[in-house]
């Protein structure tokens, strides 16, 4: 029953209210809830980028901060991301058939060979998706190879690395000292992230851009296309 | 420092490696009043930005008291981070990366990367604290079924263990059931951390000084 109670009341809220109630929804990792803030926004006729950017990926900008903050954990984080999935899954559909379907730009990334850590490179992923880029993930363990033929097929805007280990970080420098060497460097910028890196690591290995976290990645994301077009 | 019979030593270790290195202190009839042993929480290690601020905070106050500083951690994450203040304290820490790496020695320990990446590495400690650490750590007593999510990429579980005890091995067995992965056994011993300890240049007591 407790779900019919809880339709009632997000329906009874207006427009502002119902925004503000599904950042908080998806703040509290509740997938079904945030799903039929989705489902409502729609019906009220909301374009579907506006829900995207305003209760979306704004209620996950503030998970962001809290996590960097120490006050949300990994697992709370992942529940989130799980709740923004869903919403997503229901907007992408008309998101590629509205008129705005053209994207911001083409993103590559994948996480590089001998790490298997995902987590924070998806949620980069989710949080370009939702700045309008088009996103073509790699997956895991890329050795240099894969992302100079994924550069090849998709042309992208931006190629993002991912690196978790101390021990596949310096990988990051291999693959662009080799776009470097094909002189692809020059034109393709490179992102790099995880949590041990830092901003002197990303210089130091010739990086166009460090970025700290997924909702910081998509803005400056955003700024390199920007700047390039 | 000059030549002291007994160098005084201070020991910053992770909580996941104190429990053997007062069994190697006791092993090497080290004098006990010669080490000093300072433990951080463990699950420094799901949050590594605190490692090095937390070790630079000891060193601060502490390192003028003690001729040598080991710091029982790896780089552990912290990106370098913690280099740099070994480095500013002329202090050392464990070779490798994490403790994975250095109860497993690193070419052992790149041979079973090597073998199959979708390894996830737990020692006699993280079997025993199993459910605390990767359970609890990893928030799946809360939210089971981010299981799936954590350890998709994931073959196998790979006991590095430091002594031989099969109610560990079971209960490795039983964790590794628990992730859906399959199950792999090795004896490592203490590894680099063994060495580490005994080219401290600290000088042996008799068996008598070895207090319970
Ligand atoms: C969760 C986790 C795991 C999960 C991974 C699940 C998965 N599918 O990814 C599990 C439990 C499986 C795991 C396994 C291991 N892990 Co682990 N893991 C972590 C942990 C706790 C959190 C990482 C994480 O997901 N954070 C959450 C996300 C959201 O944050 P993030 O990854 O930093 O990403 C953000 C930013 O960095 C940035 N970003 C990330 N990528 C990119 C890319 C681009 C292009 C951009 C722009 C930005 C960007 O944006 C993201 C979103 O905000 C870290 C410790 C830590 N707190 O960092 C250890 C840690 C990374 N793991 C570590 C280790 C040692 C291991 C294991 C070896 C342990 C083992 N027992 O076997 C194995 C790996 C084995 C192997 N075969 O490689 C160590 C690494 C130590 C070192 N010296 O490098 C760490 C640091 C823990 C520690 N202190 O020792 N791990």
């Amino acid at each position: 029953m407790s779900d019919d109670e809880e339709e009632i009341i997000l329906r009874d809220l207006n427009d502002e209210e119902l925004v503000a109630q599904m950042q908080d929804d998806l703040y509290d990792g509740l997938r079904d809830e945030v799903f039929e803030g989705v489902e409502i926004l729609l019906e009220r006729k909301w374009d579907p980028n506006a829900i995207l950017s305003d209760a979306l990926v704004e209620g996950m900008r503030i998970v962001g901060i809290d996590f960097r903050d120490g006050i949300l954990f990994v697992p709370e984080v992942l529940q989130c991301a799980s709740a923004m999935k869903g919403g997503m899954g229901l907007l992408r559909p008309l998101l590629a058939a509205s008129e705005h379907a053209a994207s911001t730009g083409k993103y590559v990334i994948g996480t590089v060979k001998g790490d298997i850590h995902d987590i924070g490179k998806n949620l980069v992923g989710m949080m370009l998706e939702g700045a309008g880029f088009e996103v073509i993930d790699l997956g895991i363990n890329n050795p240099v190879e894969n992302y100079l033929e994924a550069i090849d097929k998709h042309k992208p805007d931006i190629l993002g690395m991912s690196a978790l280990l101390t021990t596949t970080m310096p990988y990051m420098g291999v693959v662009i000292e080799e776009l470097d060497k094909r002189g692809i460097l020059k034109e393709l910028p490179v992102m790099v992230g995880g949590a041990p890196l830092n901003q002197e690591f990303a210089d130091a290995i010739n990086a166009h851009t460090y970025g700290r976290d997924a909702a910081m990645s998509a803005e400056l994301a955003k700024t390199i296309i920007g700047r390039n077009r | 420092m000059g030549s002291k019979e007994c160098h005084k030593c201070l020991i910053i270790a992770c909580g996941a490696i104190a429990a053997e290195i007062v069994k190697l202190q006791r092993q090497q009839f080290l004098f006990n009043e010669a080490i000093t042993l300072k433990c951080l929480p463990a699950d420094y290690h799901n949050t590594p930005q605190k490692i090095a601020p937390a070790i630079e905070k000891i060193l601060m106050e502490q390192r003028d008291k003690y001729d040598v500083v080991l710091v029982g951690y790896g780089d552990c994450g912290t990106g370098g981070r913690l280099d740099a203040v070994l480095e500013k304290y002329d202090a050392t820490r464990l070779p490798g990366a994490h403790c994975y790496e250095f109860f497993a020695g690193a070419q052992l320990f790149e041979d079973m990367i090597e073998e199959e990446l979708g390894s996830f590495f737990v020692t006699d400690y993280l079997v025993r604290f199993f459910d605390r650490l990767v359970i609890e750590g990893l928030g799946l007593d809360r939210y089971p079924h981010l299981c799936e999510i954590y350890f998709a990429n994931y073959k196998r579980v790979v006991y590095l263990a430091q002594e031989e005890n099969p109610v560990l091995v079971k209960k490795a067995q039983a964790a590794a059931h628990v992730l859906g992965l399959q199950f792999h056994y090795r004896k490592v011993g203490y590894g680099d951390l063994g060495n580490t300890f005994k080219s401290l240049p600290l000088k042996a007591s008799g068996v008598a000084n070895v207090s319970g």
